[in-house]
């Protein structure tokens, strides 16, 4: 099979590699640009440590294939790091509220969180819940990852309000 | 710093030291993608190796043809058993005092078995490899069923064996039996039950699970020809463990080998164990020289490493009409699989099966296990427990309920007048333990009050009686669990693993400026060692735990010790810890002494320096300590500031909870809701309270999953059922309960800082809690026992076997 | 898991895509969002040579909402679905279904188009659309055919779509104003298939009735509506049930299956019939 030519923006920067037609995203992500964030953890898109947003969208790279992903404006757990290095504010309530252990669902878990609350800026704990539902975590019981997602909302929203 | 308060309670503030809820430092670069985990490492020309698997349970392999695999691309090795066998490493010695099969010797035993290992450039090549790889098999009869298996005319597994009757734990009577293992006395037991008031009698089923971490298990070996040493990095819980074992059956010498762990992405058992894959990378490294990695799937995880539990055990207790036990039997039959590979100390091939006694004092007791050989994957590892912990502890806490059922008796009073009393400790169990500390009554007694026991008990009679009035379709359970965890393996005069003896170790190094590094022979795959064992440190000498940098899993810095499984961090290696830095606080009096001109007696320890007594503003700080170690020739002292202990635990430790979960039931589905889950843990002195919580939440949730749904399951011709994420049960945090923590403190009274280890404690505790709750709600209408995992049909068809169907 | 290769296409218009599928014939498969297929590629289930991805095809997606009629785009996502508040009010019963399908990764990738088409019984849009009265554009070299959902499904992954065709759009009618509806699925866990899902509408003088992973495709009752209709929830369970063959799988047995199977239409009808005005 002829290798295809992929461009994509990883991060704010454009990116450019050769992979078969096959690749998965997670694997183009992972071994061609070394972004190792993104994790396999089940390969059958049930755990979601693999977890990326691509086009605004929270997406499974494990379940796609780097052509359908051709193009595409994508974010992983690195670039949700502030300006200067330090941790974003969901980072730094996942560490704050004991929100990981092992770390190895974390890149996905805070992907996935930082798309939510895009979309739901001030969640109830059952939409959290719900909503966070296409990641598993095995070590936490998800219950500080609940409450740091809660205390990220309360202060990227209050943030806001302090910006306007 | 001189706006800084120096009174000793915001010196002992600023030190992060033990009882703080410091926060992790691992997070930071967990929290941005950084961790190093075994998949993200890549070398020069790393190569990939992946597994041909068998699709069979039982069968002869008649012939294997790499032809057309090694025409596929980017192919560059088809290993089988063939080409293993001169190297002596076809098959391998397992933690239990068996051998299993690294590639298909002649047969396979389970499905999903390795049969051939294809080396390719990359992963993808690999996987064409495999499927390019032509095995011919030669079905045979399977046996799933451990009682089938012992039956005379089963089929013979292991002709291996043939003609052993003895095996690593004593005879063997059958030929698909693996041991028997008897603790206790047996006839008193039988004498006390045949003369009972009353005897409940139940067999208790713990089905076959998985430890299933997030990360899958996987190595990268590289052979560096030039200066003859290996080096491994992989998913290792005993990283030290691994080297001698490697360097045992490799011939290859152990200096010349160097095991890595890094960052693991949760182990809780399942990366105990030495797997075929590993032993097919180091070779496959050997053979090609290059760098060679293999990650397995989530299928290959489920599927062949590592299975935990599939005890069946059956249980006769005996008590007096009011409800005081007399007497306790069990005989369980262990299904182990095609292999014995179970994890547990050399001395007890049950693991610690014999805490069955649980948190109750039994006068007398008898416990045998029968090991049995089927067509299953091998493993047999403590899913987050200690050794079988949570069988004994899952067997007890129904047997209890059971009895209580016999009795007509509230279950939590049952517990109550069989507790072992505070001043009974140390106690001595029938099955030879000696209980290090605990205080039952209190915990439960503080447990049944936070949750309002007896307005739950009030409200599910009102519940019963709306059903039965047909006004509700859903019932109430109360599920209640008191368990005593045994933990910190252990003692080496009987604790080992392949002769090495369950010590492990510490060495703490003071730079001149006064921070520190600690390097431990444990490795954390989640549990935040690099915090808290500097939280230890920090309140041993003095030094502020952000000074304090920790390391773990590389044998070649690291001294030697068994490693991060059974609870064994904190009651062992936190002991070592402790014990390293109390040699490194013994010097620094000296040298403080020295310093202040005073008799070494005359100096005291106050928070993070030496002071005179009576005379506190005459004081050297660890800091000032640590750079005249380094800069003044002190007579009689050698220079430099660091210490290394090697820490044999005298005892185990015993951690104990209570445990309530209300639970609602939807007769019609089986559907469930937990309403309320309540746990209450003493772990002894608490070194990190959020990370406590932290452990107890994810323990839990991992009881839930087990109790209700999870479970690795065959159908009569061994094919694995539950083989991907859709069908083995891992809750999302839709489904998870929310949990209440609570806690007492009972120290252990012979660990240095008084801990006891909690990791394993609320898998525990937790899983008879949840199996309780749906037991109890059936028990008006005349439930004794239904068999694990409760999930919605297991559950509805408890309701239509008790006609609540209508 | 690692899929065998292939050759990838991203065709930009209908026309391209059906021509594609016409030169590879059964060698090539359309993808949409790719999470029913590309598992089954992974565990080299399923064997192609060429994959067609539809993403490019701006004509596949969009949501219309007619006077007596919506029109869904086939590469609409359940995502999108569901954030369509015109939708939601003339067909609620969408959301309502929709938010039970997978999780919210799996919904912003999976189509409406997919999901239908794909003819997998546990999917839960095929008993949707029976339930419905949709049907389904299908386009392929000699133009489009109309083909209605209850007629669509022929076996588990077999159904009335040509190797050359794609499923554009689905067509569904509105229901009369005042209509009851409901979804209501019993599932193990998020992201697990229906143990058994049931679709209703009930309305003054008609009643639709459809089940989910009960059968090797989705199970619609015309007797079963005809009793609701009338008035007889037992009638219809009791249609329902001698219409449903299920299996039993890791959800559990087979007896398991048609209780729940009863008792979640039961609910579906209590909750439209409580919706109906």
């Amino acid at each position: 099979m002829s290798k295809m030519h992929i461009t994509l923006t990883v991060n704010g920067t454009a990116v450019e590699g050769l992979a078969e037609p096959r690749t998965l995203l997670i694997h183009f992500l992972r071994e061609t640009l070394r972004i190792t964030g993104p994790h396999i953890g089940c390969e059958t898109s049930h755990c979601g440590a693999c977890t990326i947003d691509m086009n605004g969208k929270s997406v499974k790279s494990c379940t796609v294939f780097v052509g359908q992903a051709q193009g595409a404006e994508i974010t992983t757990v690195e670039g949700l790091v502030n300006a200067d290095g330090s941790l974003g504010v969901i980072q730094e309530n996942f560490r704050e509220h004991h929100g990981l252990q092992c770390g190895f669902c974390t890149p996905g878990m805070i992907t996935r969180a930082h798309r939510f609350l895009q979309e739901n800026p001030a969640p109830t704990e059952a939409e959290v819940r719900f909503g966070m539902a296409g990641n598993l975590c095995r070590c936490t019981g998800y219950q500080n990852i609940v409450k740091a997602i809660l205390a990220s909302a309360a202060q990227l929203n209050a943030a806001k309000e302090a910006a306007e | 710093m001189n706006d800084q308060s120096n009174t000793p309670e915001d010196r002992s503030t600023r030190l992060k030291g033990m009882g703080c809820s410091r926060k992790r430092v691992e997070d930071v670069r967990f929290t941005q993608g950084k961790g190093n985990y075994v998949d993200d490492i890549r070398m020069d020309g790393m190569l990939f190796g992946d597994f041909v698997r068998s699709p069979y349970a039982h069968a002869r392999v008649v012939s294997i043809d790499s032809a057309a695999a090694m025409k596929v691309p980017g192919v560059l090795a088809v290993i089988t058993a063939k080409e293993l066998e001169p190297l002596g490493l076809h098959w391998m010695p397992t933690l239990a005092g068996d051998k299993q099969m690294v590639l298909a010797d002649g047969k396979v035993l389970f499905q999903g078995q390795e049969v051939a290992f294809v080396v390719a450039t990359d992963r993808y090549a690999a996987s064409d490899g495999v499927a390019a790889v032509e095995v011919e098999y030669d079905e045979l009869p399977v046996v799933v069923d451990p009682f089938k298996a012992l039956e005379p005319d089963a089929p013979v597994l292991r002709e291996d064996l043939a003609g052993q009757t003895t095996g690593a734990h004593g005879p063997r009577r059958h030929h698909n039996h693996i041991f028997t293992w008897e603790v206790g006395d047996k006839e008193a037991t039988e004498a006390v039950l045949a003369g009972a008031d009353v005897v409940a009698e139940e067999m208790v089923y713990y089905h076959r699970t998985h430890p299933s971490p997030l990360e899958t298990c996987g190595c990268v070996a590289s052979m560096d020809k030039v200066n003859g040493k290996l080096t491994v990095w992989g998913t290792f819980q005993a990283p030290h463990a691994v080297r001698t074992v490697a360097s045992l059956i490799s011939g290859i010498a152990e200096h010349n080998i160097r095991i890595i762990s890094p960052d693991i992405g949760g182990g809780f058992g399942n990366k105990v164990g030495v797997y075929p894959g590993y032993i097919c990378a180091i070779v496959a490294s050997i053979v090609t020289g290059k760098p060679v990695k293999w990650v397995e799937s989530r299928m290959d995880n489920l599927m062949a490493t590592a299975f935990a539990r599939d005890y069946w055990m059956k249980g006769r207790i005996a008590a007096t009409k009011a409800g005081k036990i007399t007497g306790l039997w069990c005989h369980t039959t262990a299904d182990h699989g095609g292999f014995d590979a179970c994890a547990d100390p050399s001395k007890f091939p049950a693991g610690f099966m014999n805490i069955c006694t649980g948190s109750y004092d039994i006068p007398v007791a008898y416990l045998a296990v029968d090991g049995v050989y089927t067509n299953k994957a091998p493993g047999g590892v403590a899913y987050r427990c200690s050794f079988r912990v949570t069988e004994a502890a899952y067997f007890i806490e129904r047997m209890i309920e059971v009895l209580a059922i016999r009795l007509g008796m509230d279950a939590a009073e049952l517990r109550r007048i069989n507790f072992i009393r505070k001043d009974q400790f140390p106690y001595q169990s029938a099955l030879g333990w000696e209980y290090d500390s605990g205080d039952y009554h209190t915990a439960w007694d503080k447990a049944l009050k936070a949750v309002g026991y007896d307005a739950l008990r009030a409200e599910q009679a009102q519940r019963l009686a709306d059903f039965k009035a047909g006004k509700t379709r859903r019932l109430i359970g109360i599920g209640l669990a008191h368990f005593t965890e045994i933990v910190g393996a252990g003692p080496v005069k009987n604790c080992d693993i392949l002769g090495l003896g369950m010590f492990d170790s510490c060495e703490i190094r003071i730079h001149p400026t006064g921070s520190a590094i600690a390097r431990l022979g444990t490795i954390s795959q989640g549990q935040g060692h690099a915090t808290t064992f500097a939280q230890i440190i920090a309140s041993e000498i003095g030094i502020p735990a952000d000074d304090i940098t920790l390391e773990e899993g590389d044998t070649d810095t690291a001294p030697y010790g068994l490693g991060t499984y059974g609870s064994r961090s904190t009651p062992v290696a936190g002991a070592a810890t402790a014990m390293a830095a109390r040699k490194i606080r013994a010097k620094a009096q000296m040298i403080a002494a020295y310093l202040l001109e005073v008799h070494d007696d005359d100096v005291e320890f106050d928070v993070d320096r030496f002071a005179v007594k009576g005379a506190p503003e005459r004081f050297k700080t660890m800091k000032e300590i640590a750079f005249a170690a380094y800069n003044q020739a002190i007579p009689g002292l050698e220079p430099g500031l660091e210490a290394v202990s090697y820490y044999d635990p005298p005892n185990m430790t015993y951690p104990f909870g209570a445990y309530i979960c209300v639970m609602e039931i939807d007769v019609d589905t089986g559907e469930h809701e937990i309403r309320m889950f309540y746990a209450l843990d003493d772990c002894g002195t608490r070194i990190n309270p959020m990370i406590i919580e932290g452990q107890v939440h994810g323990g839990a949730t991992e009881g839930y999953a087990i109790a209700m749904g999870q479970e690795i399951a065959y159908d009569e011709m061994g094919n694995h059922k539950t083989a991907t994420l859709m069908d083995f049960f891992i809750p999302t945090s839709w489904e998870t309960p929310h949990y209440t923590t609570d806690h007492t403190v009972t120290p252990s009274p012979h660990h240095p800082i008084g801990a006891k280890g909690v990791g394993e404690s609320p898998n525990v505790g937790s899983v008879p809690a949840f199996s309780n709750a749906v037991h109890d709600a059936f028990r008006p209408f005349g439930l004794v026992h239904s068999h694990m995992p409760h999930d919605h049909w297991r559950v509805w068809k408890i309701a239509r076997d008790l006609g609540l169907h209508g | 898991m690692i899929p065998a290769g292939f050759e990838y296409h991203r065709p930009a218009d209908l026309a391209s895509a059906i021509g594609l599928l016409q030169d590879h014939g059964d060698e090539a498969r359309v993808v949409a969002g790719g999470h029913s297929l590309i598992p089954m590629m992974k565990l080299r289930m399923t064997d192609l040579g060429h994959l067609v991805d539809l993403q490019d095809i701006g004509e596949l997606r969009g949501i219309a909402i007619g006077a007596g009629h919506v029109t869904i785009g086939a590469m609409t996502s359940q995502h999108d679905l569901i954030a369509d508040d015109r939708l939601a009010a003339v067909l609620p019963i969408i959301r309502e279904a929709s938010l039970q399908i997978a999780d919210p990764q799996v919904r912003y990738m999976g189509t409406i188009g997919g999901n239908v088409a794909n003819g997998d019984p546990g999917n839960d849009m095929p008993g949707l659309m029976q339930c419905l009265n949709a049907s389904y554009d299908l386009a392929g070299p000699d133009g489009t055919r109309q083909v209605a959902a209850r007629g669509f499904y022929q076996a588990a992954y077999f159904t009335a779509r040509e190797d050359d065709e794609i499923l554009t759009r689905i067509v569904i009618p509105v229901p009369a104003a005042g209509t009851g509806h409901a979804y209501v699925k019993q599932k193990r866990k998020i992201g697990d298939y229906a143990t058994a899902a049931a679709a209703v509408l009930v309305g003054t003088t008609s009643a639709s009735v459809a089940m989910t992973n009960l059968s090797d495709t989705p199970v619609w009752s015309e007797a079963a509506g005809k009793a609701l209709a009338a008035g007889d929830t037992e009638g219809c369970v009791a249609a329902i049930l001698a219409a449903i063959d299920p299996q039993e799988d890791m959800r559990g047995p087979v007896e398991f299956k048609r209780h729940v199977a009863a008792v979640v239409l039961r609910r579906a009808i209590d909750s439209a019939l409580a919706r109906r005005t």
